[in-house]
C-alpha cells in the first residue's frame, strides 16, 4: 500500500495539533507554577499547623459550670455535654436542612477527659435544664446554690464561668484562691481595680487559669503572626476591624424566660456587688445592655477584635484611647452604646519598616461598631508593603507604593489589585496568585476549616488546650497576661466614652494616668454617659 | 456532484468541531495535569442545584483525589480522540458525561445564583451547547475523513476513488 502525502496529512494531521496543545498547556502551567513560587518563596510564609496537645489522660478532670446559660451552653456542648433538648432541636434542623451539621460535628467531636460534676445558676430553669440532661446513675450532677458552695466543695477541680461581666473577677479570684482552675470568659473582668486583683491571685495561685478568647485557636491568626513577623506587610499604620450587627440577637435582646419570677431566681445572688434595684427580668436576662453588670460593645465585642489583633501583633496595651459614639440604634433603656468608635495609640508600636530607618513608627488601632447595621465590613491591616484581609482566611495584596515589592510590581509580576498570598486552613494548599474563582469561594466562606477532615469547632480546641495545660503542664494560649492587656484595653474604651475624653496608659507604671478627681472604677459602674460627666465636673 | 460537495463541506465543519473540542478539553486537562495544586474542591463544594448533595459527597477526602484524578484522565481521553480521530466515538460519549456533570453541578436554572459564569443563561449555557456538538459528533464520526481513523481497512481506497470523481 502507498500512501500520498495527502493521505499522512489526513490521517495524521492530528498529531501536531495534539503536540501544540499538549506543549503550550504544559508549559504555561509550568511556567505559572514558576512565578508562583518565586513569590511564595519571596514572602516565605509558613502556614500554621494545628498544634499537637498532649493527651489528657489520668484521672478524669472534674468540671463545675457557674452561669448556663445561653454562653454556658455552648460551653458544655464545647467539653462533650449537650443538652436534651438541644439536641432535639438540632435534630430537626438537621432533618429540615440536610446541610445543617451541627450535630453531627457535635457527635463527632473527640471526648474529653472529664466529669461534669456541678453546676451553679441563680435561675432554677436553668440549672435544673443542665441537671435533666447531664446527671446520670454514673455520673450523678450536684447544683451548688452559690459558685463559693461549689468552689470549697473539694468535688471541683476545675470551674467554668459564664456569668454577668461584673462576676467573672469575685468568682475567678475565690477559685484560685482555693486553687481550682479556672476558665473564664470574656472580658475578663468588669473594673480596672478587679483586673490587678484577678491578676496578683493567678501569680499566688498554683491552678491554671484561662480566658476564653476561643479564637487564639484559629489557625488563620497564627498564620497571620508569621506573616507580619516576616514583614510582608511592611510598617503596619492602622489596622481597621468591625462589628456590624442588625438584629435583636445581636443587640443582646435576648428572651426573657416565663417562668422567671422571683421564686425561680436567685435575685440578690445575681446582682452581687451591682446597684440593689428590684427584681428586673429585663436586666437578668438582657445584663449586657447596663453597665452594672456588662460593659456593651466595648467589653463584649471590641474585646473579641482587640485580642485577635494582639494574637497576631502582640501589640499590648494602647498608650491611649479616644472613644465616642451613643444609644443610636436601641433607644430602649439601656445605658451601654449602640454605636461605638474607638481609636487606640500605639505611638510607640512597629512590626518592621522596609524603608529608611526612623521613619516609620506608630499605629492607630480603629474599632468601629453598630448595631443598626449589618454589613460585613472585614478587618483590614494596613502596611507600607501590602494589605491583608484577616479572617478565617488570610488574603494580602501588595501596595501599589510598596518598597518592598517595588521591582516586582516594576516588571509586573505583581499587581495592586491581584492577591500575592491566600491562605485557607481548609484548602489544601495555600493559594498564591489566587484567581478570581478560587477568591470567590474564598469569600464565600466555602472552604471550611478541617483538621484532619473534620470541622473543629474553635471553642473545643480552646477548652481542650486549657484542660491539657492541667494535665501536663504547659502555657495556656490566653493566659493571664493576654487577658490583662484585653480587660485594661476594653476598661480604656469604656471610660473614654463615659468621660468622653483620652484616656492614657502608663506602660512603665503600669496604671491608667490618673485623671483628678475622677475614680476609675466608680466611671466604670456608673449608669452611661450623660449623668456622668456631670458629677464628675462637680467632683472637680 | 452538488451533494458530494455539501457532505464534504459539512464533513469539514464537524471535523473542525470535533477538533476544537479536542482542543478544548486537552487543553483543560494539560493544565490541571502539570499544576500538581489544582483541586476541584472548589468547584464541587459550591455546586448548586438538585445534585449539590452528591458533588458535596465528592469533597470529602477519601474521594477528592480520586475525582481529580478521574477528571484530568477523562478531559485527557477526549483531547486524545477527538484531536487525533481515534475512537472518537467513545471519546464523545466521554465528553458528554463530563458536561452532564460540569452542567448539573452548576446548572442554570432559574431561581439559582449563578456563580462564576461570564455571561447570563437560562437553562441552556455554554456547557450544555458543547455537550450537544459531541452528541453530534457521536452521530457524525469524521475520523474516517480527517484522523487516525483514515487508516482503517479499506477506507484508503474508497477515498481514492472518491477523489477521482
Amino acid at each position: 500500500m502507498k500512501w500520498t502525502r495527502r493521505d499522512l496529512l489526513k490521517g495524521l494531521g492530528g498529531l501536531p495539533i495534539l503536540g501544540a496543545v499538549w506543549w503550550v498547556g504544559a508549559s504555561s502551567a509550568v511556567y505559572n507554577k514558576k512565578e508562583r513560587l518565586e513569590i511564595l518563596n519571596q514572602l516565605n510564609i509558613r502556614p500554621s499547623l494545628q498544634s499537637a496537645v498532649p493527651h489528657i489522660g489520668g484521672a478524669p478532670i472534674n468540671v463545675g459550670i457557674i452561669g448556663f446559660g445561653i454562653r454556658g451552653e455552648q460551653l458544655c456542648r464545647s467539653l462533650g455535654f449537650a443538652t436534651k433538648e438541644w439536641m432535639e432541636e438540632m435534630r430537626i434542623e438537621a432533618e429540615e436542612d440536610p446541610n445543617n451539621k451541627v450535630l453531627e460535628d457535635f457527635l463527632k467531636q473527640d471526648r474529653l477527659n472529664i466529669n461534669l460534676v456541678g453546676v451553679c445558676d441563680v435561675f432554677d430553669v436553668r440549672a435544673k435544664k443542665a441537671l435533666n440532661s447531664f446527671s446520670t446513675s454514673e455520673n450523678k450532677i450536684k447544683r451548688y446554690a452559690s459558685y463559693k458552695d461549689m468552689i470549697h466543695s473539694g468535688e471541683v477541680d476545675a470551674v467554668v464561668i459564664a456569668t454577668p461581666d461584673h462576676w467573672h473577677a469575685p468568682m475567678a479570684i475565690e477559685a484560685l484562691n482555693s486553687n481550682v482552675h479556672v476558665y473564664v470568659e470574656k472580658p475578663m473582668t468588669h473594673t480596672v481595680q478587679e483586673t490587678y486583683a484577678l491578676r496578683t491571685a493567678v501569680e499566688q495561685s498554683d491552678a491554671v487559669f484561662a480566658v476564653g478568647h476561643q479564637h487564639r485557636q484559629t489557625l488563620s491568626f497564627k498564620t497571620a503572626r508569621d506573616i507580619v513577623e516576616k514583614g510582608t506587610l511592611g510598617h503596619v499604620s492602622l489596622i481597621q476591624t468591625n462589628t456590624n450587627r442588625n438584629d435583636d440577637n445581636g443587640a443582646w435582646n435576648y428572651d426573657i424566660h416565663e417562668m422567671a419570677n422571683t421564686q425561680t431566681i436567685d435575685w440578690e445572688q445575681f446582682l452581687g456587688s451591682a446597684p440593689k434595684i428590684p427584681f428586673n427580668k429585663n436586666h437578668f436576662f438582657r445584663w449586657r445592655k447596663w453597665w452594672a453588670y456588662g460593659s456593651g460593645l466595648s467589653g463584649d465585642l471590641l474585646t473579641h477584635d482587640y485580642d485577635r489583633l494582639n494574637c497576631v501583633l502582640n501589640m499590648g496595651i494602647p498608650d491611649s484611647v479616644s472613644t465616642s459614639g451613643g444609644i443610636y440604634t436601641h433607644n430602649d433603656g439601656r445605658n451601654v452604646p449602640d454605636v461605638l468608635q474607638v481609636n487606640m495609640e500605639f505611638p510607640r508600636y512597629s512590626v518592621g519598616s522596609s524603608q529608611s530607618k526612623g521613619k516609620e513608627i506608630g499605629m492607630t488601632f480603629c474599632y468601629s461598631a453598630t448595631l443598626g447595621n449589618g454589613f460585613n465590613r472585614p478587618t483590614i491591616l494596613m502596611g507600607h508593603d501590602a494589605t491583608m484581609e484577616l479572617g478565617n482566611k488570610l488574603t494580602i495584596w501588595p501596595d501599589g507604593s510598596s518598597t518592598r515589592y517595588a521591582d516586582m510590581l516594576e516588571n509586573g509580576k505583581m499587581q495592586p489589585n491581584i492577591p500575592i498570598y491566600q491562605y485557607n486552613p481548609g484548602a489544601t494548599v495555600p493559594d498564591a496568585i489566587s484567581s478570581a474563582t478560587s477568591q470567590y469561594f474564598a469569600d464565600k466562606g466555602l472552604m471550611w476549616t478541617y483538621i484532619d477532615g473534620v470541622r473543629v469547632d474553635s471553642t473545643f480546641l480552646h477548652m481542650r488546650e486549657w484542660l491539657s495545660v492541667i494535665k501536663n503542664g504547659g502555657k495556656v494560649s490566653c493566659g493571664i497576661k493576654e487577658g490583662f492587656e484585653e480587660a485594661i484595653s476594653a476598661h480604656m474604651a469604656g471610660l473614654s466614652w463615659k468621660l468622653g475624653r483620652k484616656i492614657e496608659w502608663d506602660a512603665n507604671q503600669e496604671v491608667l494616668k490618673p485623671i483628678t478627681g475622677v475614680d476609675f472604677d466608680e466611671v466604670l459602674l456608673s449608669n452611661g454617659q450623660v449623668e456622668m460627666v456631670p458629677i464628675v465636673m462637680e467632683k472637680i | 456532484m452538488v451533494n458530494g460537495k455539501r457532505e464534504r463541506r459539512v464533513k469539514i465543519s464537524i471535523t473542525l468541531l470535533r477538533i476544537f473540542i479536542g482542543w478544548h478539553f486537552l487543553y483543560e486537562g494539560v493544565v490541571k495535569l502539570y499544576n500538581p495544586d489544582w483541586t476541584s474542591f472548589g468547584y464541587l463544594a459550591s455546586a448548586q442545584g438538585p445534585l449539590k448533595p452528591l458533588f458535596a459527597l465528592l469533597t470529602q477526602e477519601t474521594f477528592l483525589d480520586w475525582v481529580d484524578a478521574l477528571n484530568i484522565t477523562a478531559l485527557i481521553v477526549v483531547g486524545f480522540t477527538l484531536i487525533l480521530g481515534i475512537f472518537e466515538r467513545k471519546g464523545a460519549l466521554v465528553g458528554i458525561g463530563l458536561l452532564s456533570l460540569y452542567y448539573l453541578a452548576h446548572p442554570s436554572f432559574p431561581g439559582l445564583h449563578q456563580i462564576n459564569v461570564e455571561g447570563n443563561y437560562w437553562f441552556v449555557n455554554k456547557n450544555l451547547i458543547e455537550l450537544v456538538a459531541c452528541i453530534l459528533i457521536y452521530n457524525f464520526p469524521t475520523s474516517q475523513f480527517f484522523g487516525l481513523g483514515y487508516f482503517m481497512k479499506g477506507k484508503l481506497t474508497k477515498i481514492e476513488n472518491y477523489e477521482m470523481d
